[in-house]
């Protein structure tokens, strides 16, 4: 009776993962989904903790299942709440991370109950099905944790991209062992000291993978690594006949992949190409070599003050350098005080711009902006050509016009905000510095555009003062 | 070959689940427009979560002698529950901050989907 009751809560919890992530794909209903999938998962855990049998027995252990949750609950919560929105990426990779753990953790223990029954029954025959689900989620969920990790490092600024001769070929050495260390195991699960050294090959994988990947890459990482632990989390699915885990991680699975597909597309790169890590790595070092060098002109706060208020319209294109300078406040500042002086102000939001998909979005959405006034890539390059002034603040390589001219270029082909069709362009930047992808960019040097230099939130604050004076 | 053809049948529930939460995955995740792909990442994240039902499992069925089990399944069930609480929350809060902006006309207004 109980363990069918359990059942009813596995299928209703699976329901509202899906029904969630439908209702996530609404700008309407997506906090409603999430709330849903939220409550469908609290179902399926208190399900577990008082109806889960395993061959007539009860699970035990309460005090410590209880404490695990409680400080996992009170932590996980109290860290969601504070992160600052701008460091929200970060936080989301950590989370997953997280999760890789988990699933690695529960490999783990579950090899060493197999590899105990097994010495003590003797019987090495007809395991190779559970010990292949174990060392898949052994290993996707290590490679997922580490590179979570790494990926966490990397947006915060604690790890530098690492890159070395070689280094695939190395990674790819390390998967091959890790991987036939692994099928040897399926064949023979005697060996402790063998699936130790999976692991250890597993977590050195997952670091090796994502040092060499720029920071611009970090959002298809870490899709990628969420869609890692969903598989990871059903092999537990599997492993326990658990249907709820088995459809939630398989769903995450599916959904993250095709979304990191998306992702790449924006970027018009195969995802191999993101993976083998040329373009974040070795491309940008030697790319960087071949400095264009050009005459660039620098414009007064003043004068773009000036510029500004005169201006009918007016589309600024919001990068990373917004987002770390955290000046989205200032940003949706200026926008009024425009507005009140009668310009038209309109948001261009490049599909990748910022560090994820919709970062902007997010961001702009925190200091209020209004929905209305955000465009997106396709609009957004129908409007510039009736735009007065175009505002760039810390985007570079979205508005490279080398990805639509020059083939030689390693964006080639990237879909990119047409900004030069407008009258003037107006780039907030800190230096000349190239953005991530380490190229050039043609458009600082065109004749129409101005560099302003300075952190976006200063030179905003300023540039507000300015506005109020005119 | 014959053992792979009998796991494949004994498993064939699972297999039909995988196969179709594939598809569902995929058909549900295309039709999210562009501006909720950082909420959805993050519902995501929260999601596959489920995972913690494992870490549970685990540590309700360690013998109380077994330590490594103990520590392991305890570490799992905090990290487990990490990634589900932080996972909801920190999408909680990325769409609080849309819910409030009103909904441009070009978008779906009608929950009911033809």
């Amino acid at each position: 009776m109980e363990l069918n009751i359990l059942t009813l809560c596995y299928i209703f919890a699976s329901v509202t993962f899906i029904l969630g992530l439908k209702m996530l794909s609404n700008p309407l209903t997506a906090r409603r989904g999430n709330l849903i999938a939220a409550a469908g998962m609290v179902i399926a855990i208190f399900g577990t903790i008082f109806l889960y049998e395993d061959d007539g027995h009860k699970l035990g252990n309460y005090l410590w299942i209880f404490s695990g949750l409680a400080i996992g609950g009170i932590v996980g919560t109290l860290a969601a709440k504070k992160v600052k929105m701008t460091a929200m990426p970060e936080m989301v990779s950590l989370f997953n991370g997280m999760g890789g753990a988990c699933a690695a953790l529960i490999s783990i223990v579950e090899f060493n109950h197999l590899y105990h029954e097994i010495e003590t029954s003797g019987n090495i025959e007809g395991h190779g099905g559970k010990v292949l689900i174990i060392m898949l989620g052994l290993i996707i969920g290590s490679v997922s944790f580490a590179g979570s990790m790494v990926a966490w490092g990397k947006l915060n600024g604690k790890v530098n991209d690492i890159a070395f001769k070689g280094q695939n070929v190395l990674n790819l050495i390390f998967l091959a062992i890790a991987l036939g260390a692994a099928g040897y195991l399926v064949l023979a699960p005697m060996h402790l000291i063998i699936f130790y050294v999976v692991l250890i090959l597993s977590l050195v994988y997952g670091i090796l993978f994502v040092l060499p990947i720029g920071g611009a890459d970090m959002p298809v990482v870490i899709s990628l690594l969420n869609s890692f632990t969903g598989v990871a989390a059903a092999c537990g699915g599997f492993l326990y006949d658990n249907k709820v885990m088995l459809t939630g991680g398989i769903l995450v699975g599916a959904a993250g992949t095709l979304l990191t597909i998306l992702m790449c597309k924006a970027m018009n790169r195969s995802l191999l190409n993101v993976l083998i890590g040329s373009f974040g790595g070795n491309a940008a070092a030697t790319s960087t070599g071949a400095t264009q060098q050009g005459a660039y002109k620098e414009i007064s706060l003043s004068d773009t003050a000036m510029v500004m208020s005169y201006a009918n319209k007016v589309m600024i294109v919001p990068g990373y350098g917004l987002a770390v300078a955290q000046a989205q406040h200032v940003c949706h500042e200026l926008e009024k005080i425009l507005e009140e002086k009668g310009v038209e102000v309109r948001y261009a939001i490049h599909p990748v711009a910022g560090r994820m998909p919709g970062h902007m979005n997010v961001l702009l959405a925190e200091a209020d902006v209004n929905y209305e006034k955000l465009m997106e890539m396709e609009v957004a390059n129908d409007e510039f050509k009736t735009t007065d002034v175009v505002l760039i603040l810390g985007a570079n390589d979205v508005v490279n016009p080398a990805a639509k001219n020059d083939p030689a270029s390693p964006i080639y082909g990237m879909p990119i905000l047409e900004v030069e069709q407008s009258k003037t362009v107006i780039v907030n930047k800190r230096s000349m510095k190239p953005g991530y992808a380490g190229i050039e960019n043609d458009l600082f040097f065109q004749p129409k555009t101005s560099m302003l230099f300075g952190d976006a939130k200063k030179v905003l604050q300023n540039l507000v003062t300015e506005i109020k004076n005119v | 070959m014959g053992n792979i053809l009998q796991w494949i049948s004994d498993n064939q529930q699972i297999i039909y689940i995988v196969i179709l939460m594939v598809f569902v995955g995929i058909e549900v995740i295309g039709r999210v427009p562009s501006v909720l792909h950082t909420p959805l990442m993050s519902g995501a994240n929260a999601i596959h979560g489920v995972v913690i039902i494992g870490a549970i499992i685990v540590m309700g069925k360690a013998e109380a002698d077994n330590y490594l089990a103990l520590i392991l399944g305890f570490l799992a069930v905090i990290l487990g529950t990490l990634n589900v609480a932080g996972g909801f929350v920190v999408t909680d809060r990325m769409l609080e901050m849309f819910k409030k902006k009103k909904t441009p006309p070009s978008l779906p207004s009608s929950p009911k989907e033809v």
